[in-house]
This record gives C-alpha cells, sequence and structure tokens, in this order.
C-alpha cells in the first residue's frame, strides 16, 4: 500500500500557544493525483502545507515521500525532494525581468541565455506562454502566477502545492490553469490544492480532504458532492444562504461621471473615465482581477483621493474635493480591503478603532473631546451585533482573526446607517460562516434604503449579493449588467478575457 | 535556548516596568564602568543620583534640578508629539538657539525702555523663531519629500554659526569691553525671567514645561486631534482613511515642537544664562530626545523623566568635580540609559520563552 502512495501523512500534529492547529493529521497523495485540502479559515490548511514544504516543523507525527521517511528542515531542502509551492502572493521584483526573477528563486540558476530558453521551452509545452525578457511589472496577476508556476516546474517537482492559485484569476485564466494542471497531472505530478472555490474543487480535484478544527473530518471524491454537500462538511453543519429579501430601489443618490486618477504607485493603475450610478436600496457589485484599480477607486471613493470637481457627486452634491470626514459627515462610508493599517489600526484596541471613523456620524466626542466611555460602548455594540468573538473592545485590533476583524471593521461601517457604504473585498480571507455574515448584513443594509457598491474578486459574492455587476480592468469600468440571468463566460469577457494572455494549446 | 515570542496585545505593565529595569541596570553597568576607572562605584552612583536631592549641599542643587528639567520638559513635551507621529525632528538644538536669538533680539531693540509688555513681546519672539526654524524642514518635506531628520539636524548647525555671528556680531554688548556676548538681561528688569520663589530654580521656563505637559496630556490623551496624531503614528494609511492630511500633520507637529523649544530657548537666555554667547546652548534639545524616549512619549512620564535627566546631569557634574570623573564617562552613562530603555522595550511587545526552541 505504502509503495503505490506518493505522500503519506500520518498523525501529523502541531500546536501553537493556546490553539493546536493540526491534531493528527493523516491523508495520502497518489501520483498523479489532484488532491483537494479544503476547510474554513483556521482549520488547518496553512499549517499543514506549511509542514509538508519545510517551513513549520510539526511536533509529532509522520511523513513519508515515494515511501522514505521525509522530514524536510527548511523549503531548500523540500524542493530538493521533488516539493513545490506556489503562493497565494507572489514573491516577485517588479522592477525585474522574468528570467532574472526565476533566476532569483533557484539554486543554481544557469546562465541567463540558457535560463531564457529553458522558460521558453517549459512554458510552452504546458501551454503557459511568457516571454522571459518582459519587465514582471508590467504583468497582469495571471502572468505573474505563471512566473511563480514556472519557477518551480522548473525543478521538475513530484508535488506541486498551489494555495488558493485562482483568487487573482479571471474565469478564461481558471481555464488556461486548469489545462495546464491537468496536463501536469497526467504525466504523473501529484497537486495539493487548496480553494474556498467548491466548485472548482469539483471540475479539477481527483480526491479531497477536509479539516475542521485541525483535524480531518472527512475523506471524500469531490465530483460525487454538491458544492452545499462539501460545504456543510466544512463548517460541521447546515449552511445558512444569504436572504435576498425584496428590495424596492429608490431614486438614484450616488453617481460619479468620468472619473480619472493618476496612478498612485509606480506599477499602480490608473482610473480611466469611471462612470456609474447608484440608487437607494441597490448593490452594485464591481468584479475585476486585484490590481486593476480596486484600491484606486476605494480610494477615489471615500476622499482618501480628492478627483476633479464633478466627478463624485453624492444627492446631486459635488463632494470631489472633500476629504473621508466630509464624505461621512453627508452619508458616505467606506471600508477598504487591508484590515491591519489601513481599516484599521493593528496595535490600537477596539475601542480606540471604533473612534478612527466612528467620530462623525456618532456621539463619540464632545466639542473635539474624546468620550470615551461612548466609545467603548460603540464598539461593545459592534462585537454584539457582529459576533466578533473577542474577549472584549479592550484588546488590540492584530490580535483578532482576520474573519473577526472583518466582521468589526464591516459592523463599525454599517452601524453608522451611511447612505452609501463602499467596500473592497468584504470578505477576504474569511470563513464561510462569517462571510455569510458579513454579506448579509451589506443586503440588510441596503434594504434600509442604503446604496452599497461591494468591490470583489469572488464573483461567486458579487452574484450572490448584488443587483447589477460591472467589472474594473485596467483602471476601466464597464457598463453595469444585471446579474440576473448573467453567464460565467460573459463575466469573464467583462473582466478582460485572458487578460491578452494567449490561450493554451493543448 | 530563547525565543521570543510575540504579545497579541502589548503589554501595559512592561510598558511602565521597563524604564525602571532601564534605570537600574544603567546604574549596575554605569557602576562597572566606574569601578573599571578606578573610582568606587557606590560612591559615584550615590553621587550622581543621591546626593543632589538629599547630600550635605542639597539645598543648593534642588534648585539646580528645575532650572535643568524646565527646558528638558518643554522640548521633550513638543518632541513627543511629531515622535507619536512619526516626524522625527531632530533639531529641537537649533529651534532652541533661534528661539533665544528672536527673543533676545527684542529685548536688547528695546533697551534700556522699561515695559510690562516686553517680556510678553520676547516670548512671541521666542516661540515665532523656534517656530520658523521648525517649518523650515516642514516644508522642505511637504514640498520635496526631504527628510525632517537630516535637514532638522543640519539646520542645527546653522543655528549655532548664527550664534556665533549675534554674539560677536550684531547683539553684541557696546559697553562689554570688546567681549564677544550681548547685554546681560538679569540686569535688564523688564526682560529678566527671574526666579518666581527664591530658592526652587522656578522661573517662567518651568511653568511652561508645566502648561506644556497638562497641555500635551489633554492634546493626545483626550482629544480626537490627539488620537489621529497617534494613529499616524502607528499607522499611515489609517490615518488617511481617518481623514488625517499628512502635509498639515508635519506642519503641526514640527511648528510645536519648534515654538516649544524656541520657548524654552528664549526661557533660557532671559533667565539662568542671561546672555547670548556664543556657546550658550548646553545641549538640552539633543538630551529631549532621550527624555521623550525615556517618558515613553508621555507627558507625565517626560515630566517624570526631565527630572531624572536633570539629576544625573546635576550628580554628573558633581562627580566629576569630587571624584575627578572623565565628562565622556558621565555621557557614556547617560546615553546607556536610552540604549537600555530601547533594549528593555522588546518586553512590551514580546514575551520571551525559555526552553524548546519551535518556531
Amino acid at each position: 500500500m505504502t509503495g503505490d502512495k506518493l505522500l503519506q501523512i500520518e498523525g501529523l500534529t502541531k500546536a501553537y500557544p493556546g490553539v493546536v492547529a493540526n491534531d493528527g493529521v493523516g491523508f495520502s497523495v497518489a501520483p498523479g493525483e489532484v488532491h483537494a485540502l479544503l476547510g474554513e479559515n483556521g482549520a488547518g490548511k496553512s499549517t499543514l502545507v506549511k509542514m509538508i514544504y519545510g517551513l513549520v516543523k510539526p511536533d509529532a507525527g509522520t511523513m513519508r515521500l515515494m515511501g522514505k521517511p521525509y522530514t524536510p528542515a527548511e523549503p531548500r531542502a523540500a524542493r530538493a525532494s521533488g516539493v513545490a509551492m506556489v503562493f497565494q502572493h507572489f514573491s516577485l521584483f517588479e522592477a525585474l525581468n522574468v528570467a532574472e526573477n526565476v533566476a532569483l528563486g533557484m539554486e543554481n540558476p544557469p546562465p541567463m541565455g540558457d535560463l531564457a530558453k529553458r522558460i521558453r521551452e517549459i512554458s510552452n509545452a504546458y501551454g503557459l506562454p511568457l516571454d522571459p525578457e518582459r519587465l514582471v511589472g508590467d504583468l497582469s496577476a495571471g502572468e505573474r502566477q505563471r512566473v511563480e508556476i514556472i519557477r518551480c516546474l522548473l525543478q521538475d517537482p513530484k508535488l506541486l502545492i498551489m494555495d488558493e492559485p485562482t483568487s487573482v484569476l479571471t474565469p478564461q485564466e481558471v481555464g488556461i490553469l486548469f489545462h495546464t494542471l491537468r496536463k501536469l497531472s497526467s504525466e504523473g505530478t501529484a497537486i495539493l490544492y487548496i480553494s474556498h472555490k467548491l466548485e472548482e474543487i469539483r471540475s479539477l480535484c481527483d480526491g479531497a480532504t477536509i479539516l475542521r478544527g485541525g483535524k480531518v473530518v472527512a475523506t471524500c471524491t469531490p465530483r460525487d458532492k454538491t458544492a452545499r454537500e462539501l460545504a456543510e462538511m466544512m463548517v460541521g453543519g447546515e449552511f445558512k444562504a444569504t436572504d435576498r429579501a425584496q428590495r424596492t430601489l429608490g431614486h438614484t443618490i450616488f453617481e460619479v461621471k468620468d472619473l480619472d486618477l493618476a496612478p498612485m504607485s509606480q506599477f499602480g493603475p490608473a482610473l480611466k473615465k469611471v462612470t456609474l450610478s447608484l440608487r437607494a436600496g441597490e448593490v452594485l457589485g464591481v468584479g475585476g482581477v486585484a490590481g486593476n484599480g480596486q484600491e484606486e477607486l476605494l480610494a477615489t471613493l471615500s476622499g482618501e483621493r480628492v478627483s476633479a470637481p464633478g466627478t463624485v457627486l453624492l444627492h446631486g452634491q459635488d463632494i470631489s474635493g472633500l476629504g473621508p470626514n466630509d464624505r461621512r459627515r453627508l452619508g458616505l462610508q467606506g471600508a477598504p480591503e487591508e484590515r491591519l493599517g489601513h481599516a484599521a489600526v493593528p496595535a490600537m484596541s477596539l475601542t480606540d478603532n471604533a473612534l478612527l471613523t466612528g467620530t462623525v456620524r456618532r456621539p463619540l466626542t464632545n466639542r473635539g473631546f474624546l468620550d470615551m466611555k461612548a466609545a467603548r460602548l460603540f464598539a461593545e455594540e459592534i462585537i454584539k451585533n457582529f459576533d466578533v468573538r473577542t474577549p472584549g473592545p479592550h484588546v488590540a485590533a492584530r490580535a483578532l482573526s482576520g474573519g473577526n476583524l472583518q466582521k468589526f471593521v464591516i459592523g463599525r461601517e454599517v452601524l453608522q446607517y451611511p447612505e452609501v457604504l463602499i467596500v473592497n473585498q468584504p470578505t477576504w480571507g474569511v470563513d464561510a460562516a462569517a462571510a455569510a455574515s458579513i454579506r448579509q448584513a451589506l443586503l440588510d443594509l441596503a434594504s434600509k434604503g442604503a446604496a452599497v457598491i461591494v468591490i470583489s474578486q469572488d464573483l461567486d459574492e458579487l452574484m450572490e449579493i448584488a443587483d447589477r455587476f460591472c467589472a474594473l480592468n485596467e483602471g476601466r469600468l464597464s457598463a453595469p449588467r444585471d446579474t440576473e440571468g448573467l453567464t460565467l463566460d460573459e463575466i469573464g469577457l467583462m473582466l478582460g478575457g485572458a487578460h491578452g494572455m494567449q490561450e493554451a494549446a493543448l | 535556548m530563547i525565543t521570543l515570542v510575540k504579545r497579541p496585545t502589548p503589554s501595559r505593565g512592561w510598558s511602565y516596568t521597563t524604564p525602571l529595569l532601564a534605570v537600574l541596570a544603567t546604574m549596575i553597568v554605569g557602576g562597572l564602568m566606574f569601578a573599571a576607572l578606578g573610582k568606587d562605584p557606590a560612591q559615584a552612583i550615590r553621587m550622581i543620583f543621591w546626593d543632589p536631592l538629599f547630600g550635605p549641599n542639597a539645598a543648593y542643587f534642588r534648585g539646580q534640578l528645575l532650572v535643568k528639567a524646565g527646558p528638558l520638559i518643554l522640548i521633550a513635551s513638543g518632541l513627543a508629539v511629531g515622535f507619536r507621529a512619526g516626524i522625527w525632528n531632530i533639531g529641537a538644538e537649533g529651534q532652541y538657539i533661534i528661539g533665544a536669538i528672536c527673543g533676545a533680539s527684542v529685548a536688547l531693540a528695546a533697551y534700556p525702555a522699561e515695559s510690562h509688555l516686553l517680556f510678553p513681546a520676547m516670548i512671541v519672539a521666542g516661540a515665532l523663531g523656534g517656530w520658523l526654524w521648525g517649518m523650515i524642514p516642514a516644508v522642505l518635506k511637504v514640498v520635496f519629500n526631504t527628510s525632517e531628520i537630516l535637514v532638522s539636524l543640519m539646520l542645527v548647525y546653522v543655528a549655532q554659526n548664527l550664534l556665533a555671528y549675534a554674539a560677536f556680531g550684531p547683539l553684541k554688548n557696546p559697553q562689554g569691553f570688546g567681549f564677544p556676548g550681548s547685554r546681560n538681561l538679569q540686569q535688564y528688569p523688564s526682560a529678566h525671567n527671574p526666579e518666581l520663589f527664591a530658592g526652587t530654580g522656578a522661573h517662567w521656563g518651568v511653568l511652561a514645561a508645566l502648561i506644556a505637559v497638562i497641555g500635551a496630556y489633554i492634546l493626545m490623551h483626550r482629544h480626537i486631534a490627539g488620537f489621529r496624531i497617534r494613529v499616524a503614528g502607528e499607522a499611515p494609511r489609517a490615518a488617511r482613511f481617518a481623514g488625517v492630511v499628512p502635509a498639515r500633520l508635519v506642519m503641526f507637529c514640527l511648528g510645536l515642537s519648534g515654538a516649544l523649544a524656541g520657548l524654552a530657548g528664549l526661557f533660557e537666555v532671559s533667565g539662568p544664562s542671561g546672555q547670548i554667547t556664543d556657546g550658550f546652548n548646553a545641549g538640552y534639545g539633543f538630551t529631549a530626545i532621550i527624555v521623550a524616549f525615556l517618558g515613553r512619549l508621555h507627558p507625565l512620564g517626560i515630566l517624570l523623566a526631565g527630572l531624572l535627566m536633570a539629576l544625573t546631569y546635576i550628580g554628573g557634574d558633581m562627580a566629576q568635580m569630587m571624584l575627578g570623573l572623565p565628562g565622556a564617562a558621565i555621557q557614556v552613562f547617560q546615553g546607556m540609559l536610552l540604549f537600555f530603555l530601547l533594549g528593555f522595550d522588546v518586553l512590551t511587545n514580546y514575551r520571551i520563552r525559555i526552553g524548546r526552541a519551535r518556531a
């Protein structure tokens, strides 16, 4: 039995202070198998793959690779044994070209000319065309991911670990990636695939191990289950879908007209002629791959960046030149994507973080003087209403898990009852149950008559809650379409198709 | 094996304990250094920390304590506001000098007229001078994105040259028999900043320092403006999100710390020092940086730290005279205080775990 397994794991345990991240985890992967690791955030998937990749040492348990004991002391040892990993966050230098970036990740890089040739060969062989001479800063997210994948493939891995690889891709790009992964698997390379996207897992993976609370709770063949069944196995209970109650749309309250913005950083996108309008009670979904202007859009709408006169209007009033607090006073609130350091101050308490945006619409100050008691009560109100799991409002923001902090951030804005709320990636890295409650909160706010803009890379999320959908691609916003009846293919084309990447020739 | 584990929430207890630990460690290591220099460490430490307060000549030294602590606290209160926001004014020494020159110039221009309005006018001029000198790095930072650290520091040397020029040139006492230095303001009643209570050393500058401490406390811990300043230091993007305009913040912080340093210079030149000389500045502007950090950038901490630092100044002078300790040894001793404080600071944000080395 051991002989025909590529990777076999038994009783793997890893404890951190106060939490057992992995508790006696065991599973196996056969050569050529595409195996999914499923679980909510905090279920222990990351710890598990970090142990396999040699980043974390297990407290107990054994791993065998190709029948032999496998105890990688560091990622270099893992790579030498034939294990490669593509991380969710790329580690690439924008100012260097593709070949230089690949060379930086290799132990003994060959001469640049040879390497460029090898990159061309491999990338063509696997249907991921890539020009080794191009600057990484000019590549799309999908192309950057190719660089990471090709860097791994150059080592001829036996096991390829991929952490949420499709979160940055358009549907067409996902198609290309899946072609490549299937080809790799047909050649005998096993793939360990981590994703939240259940439909993807059903179409791609041969087997799945489901983790909950650090333990393996089930193994299954994903094709034989529905996405709903998979979700219920992950959360260990019935999955509550969001309630999209009937909403009546009011008149237009928020308009953006021909909004331009220069890039905020060297390789950042510019906003070009962004135009949209929003009615009371409406949820507008803005889809798009990260780095296409989402951050810039949020910054100009929330007031962190000002724009030319007449470009941003609330109730017909020009607010283009107003700062964030003036816009809050008029009823426009925002919640940026980056929780730690942007939407919240990591080292400050939740009470202080409630003050961060809450002083304008809530009576938390008296002629500029802080009313700490009122602030604490406001923080407690957010914690209670949004089920933020924390010992209390005195806890520092950075001590909260990502999902809990996100609930706090969204709660802070929602409980100020804005007329227009703009959120960027409201459920990024948030577990399924918390994500559902955040989506529900946004819908509830809309049903009370607020206009909500949800910027997200998660198309399923946008289809679930948005009334209209538009795509942000290289700083341009497409014309909105009703989400009802919109197909995945149409969405993909709105998102810029394969972003100019060539289709796999397989 | 010792490992550092990051605390999820910074420890309150440790943030109060570390300054005391730092003082203790400075005494021990400083004592070792004094012993290596062939002096009795116990005697040296006692002379620095004890004798100025309770020794045989304490009556004289106690007055000196407030004279030294006043400008340190006044300057450090302003610096700490900027440091909290991540705006590093290292040039308080220069702003102190310019404040003194401006204040003294007003007095010398009016000499020998007597008026109750003169001293207030000098205060305004001193604060304005320091403010202007602080605005130079501020404007350069806002317009050209220069480093306020380097610009403010370099402006100290410009200020020192201006000071020498003033002392030898336009502000020189015409009745000074050719000696460099201005008229002594202590002998010009309208311009004199006298001791308010005999024997305490408390002059108007000490009162100003107290007001600055209270004002800084209210600003930083009771008012939304101070809250936003703290946010800007912790997380600049979050501050923008909270409506902070970075350019305005830079102007405010450098302007405020410059004005307070300028005031300290004015009170010094019109009081304890009395005249503009080319060696007028005594390093208060630099030592105030240590005071600000030793006091945890907290106004009340700065009050205590300023007193402690003044004590080491006075006690250090005494040890230098009585024990023949080299002056550099005293400076090393003061430097140790900051060194140990920053070192022990790790404990506020990290826990030490001894034993298994598991990441």
